[in-house]
This record gives C-alpha cells, structure tokens and sequence, in this order.
C-alpha cells in the first residue's frame, strides 16, 4: 500500500527536485568544508547558514502551497505554525544554555531569573530533552491546526472568511507572545544560543549540518506532497478546490480532506521553523507579524502555486531579492515586494514555473504535432488550473 | 411510516421557504425501485429545490423525506447521503475540469470514501474494467486522459451521467441532463437513462417535451412548488390547468 503510493509520487519531476536537493546537502558542505577559502567554488559559511534560512523558507512555501495551491484554502496565517515549530526548538536551544547565562541559573532561561521567576513552568517542562523538543515541533503545530481546522471546516468557513481568521490567529497568537508572563520570552524572544546536541550552534560544522538537514527536510517535504497530491486524495483536494460541493455530493467529505491537508502542511511549517531558529540564532514573536504569513502567499505565487517547484523557486527568488534589496534599498522593499505581488498577479496568475511552460511547454508541443490547439481549447487549459476562476465557469441562471 | 414502504424515494408533505417565500409547499411525490419518474414544470416550480432537499443541501421546514423505504434524509449531511446511493446530476455540467476525464471517472467509483483509503488507493483490475465499461457506455474512452475542461457541453452532460454510473446509485436525479445537446445525442441519452432505469430508479427533471416522451415514463408537472398533475406524458399535457400554467405559456 505504502510502496505504490511512493512509487506514485516519484513521478519524473519530483525524481529530479528530490535529487536535486540531495545533491545539495552534499556539496554545499564539501565546498564548504573540504574547499579551501580564497579558492574558487569555496562557499563561506554565513553563505550557508543564508543558504539553509532559504530552504526553511522553501519549506513553509511548500507547506502553504498544499493547503492553498491544491486545496485552494488562502492560509494568511501559516507563518504561526512556522513559529511555533520555531519556539519549539527555541525552548530546547535555552534549556542547553544552563549555567552559561547571564545569570547562571542551572535551569530557569535569564528572562525567568529577571521576571523573579522561581521555578520552570509546567509547559517548559521535558524541553531539555531533543526528542521531546522534536516531538512538540510536529505536535504543537499540528494539534493547533488540527483543532483550528477542524471547527473551521465543519463550519464550512471558506474563501476570504477562512483567510481572515488564519490571519485573525496568528495576530492574536503575536499579542500572546508579546507578553512577559507568557513565559517566552515576551518582546525579547528566545536567542543566546549555544549547544545543539552538545555541538555549539556557531561552529561551522554544526551550521553546515544544520543545512544539511535543512536541505534534506526539503527533499522529503516534497515527497510527502508528491505522494499527497499524487494520490486520489490528492485528486479529491483539487476536486474540492476547484467544485467544493460537487465532490461533497459524490461522497466525499470536503472537511475531512481539508483538515487533512492543513495539519500535514502545518506540520511541515513547524519543521521548518524548528530548522530555521537555530540557523538565525533567534525567535521573537516578530515571527507571528501577519505580514510575514503574507510574505510566504506572495513566494508561493511567484514561483507558481499548484506545482511542487513553484514555491520552491519562489521562495529562494523572492528572498535572494529581499536580501539584496534591504542591503541596497531598504527603505523600497515592501513598495517593491507589492509591486512584485501586483506584477506576478496580473501578469503571471501561474508564476515563474507557468511561464517556465508557456515557453518551453509551448514550444514542444509544436514540436510535437503541427496543429495548435484551438482557441476555446487553450482558453479552457488555462481556465483549468486557475483555482479564482473556477466556480462561474459557466454562469447560467439558477432555477 | 408504512406508505413508505416499497418506495424507494418518499416525500410526503414538504415544504421550505426562503425568506417567506414558499418554494416547496406541501410537496408529496413516490418513486419506486427501478421506475423512472420525469418532472417537468416551469421556471421556479422548485425542481432544483426538491433535488436540493433530497440530497441534503437544504433542510425542509416541514414534511418527510424517506429513501429506500427507511432512512430519513432530512437529518443526513451531503456525502452520507451520497454513500446511502443517491446520485446526482446537476443542471449546469459540474465535472472536475483540471483533472482528466479518467481521474473524474476514478474519483467518483463506489470505493470507501476515507481520507486514508483516498491516500492510499490504488485502482485494482476490477476498477480500471469498471471505468472503461463506463467510459465506452458514455462514449469517451478516446478521450480519457483529456483534461475534462476541453470537452464539449454535451460530451461534459455524458461524463457526469458516467460519474454517476461510476457511484453505482440506487436512486439517480438527473437534472436538465440535454440541454446543450444535439438531437441525437439527445436521443442517445433517452435510450440510455431507459437502459439504467432497468435497474435503478431515476429522477429526470427536463423541460425539453420531446426527450420527456422519448423516456416514456410518468410524469409529474409541478408549479409553485406543488404538483400540479401527474400521469402519463399525454394525460399531463392535454391537462388544462398545465396548458394554461406551463405549456401555453
């Protein structure tokens, strides 16, 4: 059962994103290990903990882009779940600190010691060990969306309603942890990082183990939704998407399937946190700002929602853009990231990878057979993988 | 209870209204095992409504509503509905247009309908047999890895009675299944919603009166959300109250 379902989802193209990202776990490491700096093909390591930022990013896109781009649910709020895989790993990273803190408190984190605080909260309890931490990076998003979810969908919230209340969460999730007895940190967050696994965060070879596995987590994330979105559920997601009560009068249950795909894509939002803080060495509840839940819509429209690359691509563009762009320009980022938004909206509803196919895709097919399709053909080719379009395809007076 | 017995599909005295207006008032309609039923009536005689009712989109204010004798609809959500074996043709063709006209077929097959079995389902030879006996009743085998989005209106009509087929339904509801339809083609779905009514009962709402008489079945006519006559296509059409509220209008 399980082996025809991944022997569905290494389909070509997941083959080569797959073996694409493996490559990279390798050899970004070697050329940062092995090849001497100042010589050619040598990649420094601040390059590679940017680099390993990137692919978290990746991730989160891809995780959004399952929900959004095959489900057609517009998450504005999957930065929290980000975040909360974030805290996760953030909470195990300050319980290694022990004595090593300001105030040398063997186990209470130095914003506990400075709030007066005596003992350790119940919630911070078992997060000085890894797997435990590692647990709660995958359950605490999970059970969240799970349970968000599930009174979400049952009530048939859908389109912009749906929209507002992710964002409407992660806002509200922000004030939380904005405050002090919280216990998190407050304003301040979590950083001052030093052991992971009894390696030092800063080292190089930690930052390009922690890559590695940033990478690898990528790989399997798009295995995961390959399988998905390969499968007859996944086909039922579309389904849902595109003619949500349709696929509900042939049987299926539309809510079940969209829970389904939020707590998996939020759980890969949360490992992808989890992978991120150690590499930034800090998370604040910044993390939660709405803005950056719509920072990872934009990326996965760039690059091409409804494609597994897609957001991939979109991720690292849109965030090679921001990097140099808030080291050149940094007061125009956000004018310039809308009018990528608005650009990508209007002129490339399919993004970098539905251009990638309007031009090479286009050019095989005459390649391939002289005649063009019709108009009314393409007109509905285009139609057909366009999720904002699909409802009114044919608009006929109801009886 | 017991009138509901030997029925396969039993409305006695529904109702609903949105908004204070009354679109299905005191409706009382029997249809039994593999009869197939015809419906006609004019725009806004609440025929979508009624389907809409005994599939569970909409919940009537009064009345009962039982399918195969027992189960009581008005309390069921859509997809269980579905799953008891109703299925449903809408009036507006509604395929899955960005899947291909295979993958329509395979969705909509008689399978468990779980998340888990969706995710791990594979279609054995018995399926794969299944959809392509389907696929040549509807006439678009040649066509199966097509997206559905590049079919024609007509060809689209088809592949939704395929999906229907597909469900394997005691009870079918086919709403306006021509309309967009050439006369052959038109002709070739009374003969085969005739075929699938050997079998199964079948629900046709139509306004076309040359395709209702090729179905060769009973007739209702409902208008203003009742009926308004009832019996064979000749008895119904030479009515004076239908002349005058429907035919001759």
């Amino acid at each position: 059962m399980l082996t025809q379902a991944l022997f569905r989802a290494l389909d070509k193209k997941a083959v080569w994103v797959i073996g694409i990202f493996l490559a990279v776990a390798v050899l970004v490491p070697i050329a940062n290990l092995l090849v001497p700096p100042g010589q050619f093909g040598h990649v420094p390591t601040y390059l590679v903990s940017l680099l390993g930022k990137y692919l978290s990013y990746a991730i989160l896109a891809l995780a959004l882009d399952l929900v959004w781009g095959y489900g057609g649910i517009l998450s504005l709020g999957h930065s929290a779940f980000f975040a909360l895989g974030g805290y996760a790993m953030g909470m195990y990273l300050m319980r290694q600190i022990g004595t090593r803190g300001v105030y040398g408190n063997p186990t209470l984190p130095d914003f506990m010691v400075f709030l007066n605080w005596k003992e350790l909260p119940w919630y911070w309890l078992g997060f000085d060990n890894f797997w435990f931490a590692m647990a709660m990076v995958v359950v605490v998003p999970g059970l969240l969306a799970f349970i968000f979810g599930f009174f979400a969908f049952r009530s048939r919230v859908t389109g912009v309603y749906l929209s507002i209340i992710t964002q409407a969460m992660t806002f509200a999730l922000l004030l939380a942890f904005f405050r002090n007895d919280m216990g998190f940190g407050g304003n301040n967050g979590l950083t001052d990082f030093k052991d992971i696994l009894g390696a030092p965060v800063q080292a190089q070879t930690t930052r390009v183990i922690l890559f590695a596995a940033t990478a690898i987590a990528l790989a399997l994330s798009v295995l995961v939704c390959s399988m998905i979105v390969n499968s007859k559920l996944g086909k039922v997601m579309v389904a849902v998407r595109d003619a949500e009560s349709r696929t509900r009068f042939i049987g299926y249950r539309v809510e079940y399937a969209k829970l389904f795909a939020f707590t998996v894509s939020a759980i890969m939002a949360g490992i992808a946190g989890a992978l991120y803080v150690p590499q930034v060495g800090i998370i604040n509840p910044g993390e939660f700002e709405p803005g950056n839940s719509i920072e990872v819509v934009i990326w996965t429209a760039v690059g091409g929602r409804g494609t597994l690359v897609g957001p991939i691509i979109g991720a690292i563009v849109v965030n090679l853009g921001k990097s140099w762009f808030t080291s050149a320009l940094p007061e125009f980022w956000l004018f310039a990231l809308g009018a990528l938004f608005i650009f990508v909206t209007l002129f490339l509803p399919k993004g970098i990878v539905g251009l990638w196919k309007q031009i090479f895709g286009a050019n095989r097919k005459k390649a391939e057979e002289p005649s063009s399709p019709t108009p009314a053909q393409s007109a509905d080719i285009e139609r057909g993988e366009d999720p904002s379009t699909f409802d009114n395809v044919h608009p006929r007076p109801a009886e | 209870m017991s009138k509901a017995q030997d029925t396969m599909l039993y409305l006695n005295g529904v109702s609903v209204a949105f908004d204070g207006f009354k679109a299905i008032n005191n409706l009382s309609i029997i249809v039994r095992p593999t009869e197939m039923l015809a419906i006609i009536g004019p725009n806004g005689a609440g025929k979508t409504t009624m389907m809409d009712i005994i599939t569970g989109k909409t919940r009537p204010d009064a009345g009962d509503v039982m399918f195969d004798g027992r189960t009581d609809l008005t309390k069921l959500d859509e997809a269980t509905i579905a799953n008891l074996g109703i299925g449903r043709k809408f009036q507006k063709p509604t395929v899955f247009e960005s899947h291909t006209i295979w993958d329509n077929l395979e969705m909509a097959l008689k399978k468990p309908r779980g998340i888990f079995n969706a995710l791990f389902y594979t279609a054995s030879d018995d399926d794969v047999a299944r959809i392509t006996e389907i696929l040549e009743t509807v006439r678009l085998l040649h066509r199966k890895d097509e997206l559905a989005a590049n079919l024609s209106h007509g060809q689209k009509q088809w592949l939704e009675i395929g999906m229907l087929l597909a469900q394997d339904p005691k009870l079918l509801l086919v709403d306006e299944p021509v309309a967009g339809m050439t006369d052959s083609e038109t002709e070739e779905t009374a003969k085969l919603l005739r075929e699938i009514a050997k079998t199964r009962s079948v629900v046709v709402v139509e306004h076309d009166m040359s395709f209702v008489r090729e179905l060769g079945s009973r007739v209702v006519c409902l208008a203003e959300g009742a009926v308004l006559a009832e019996g064979s296509l000749d008895q119904v059409s030479a009515n004076p109250v239908v002349i005058e509220r429907y035919l001759g209008r």
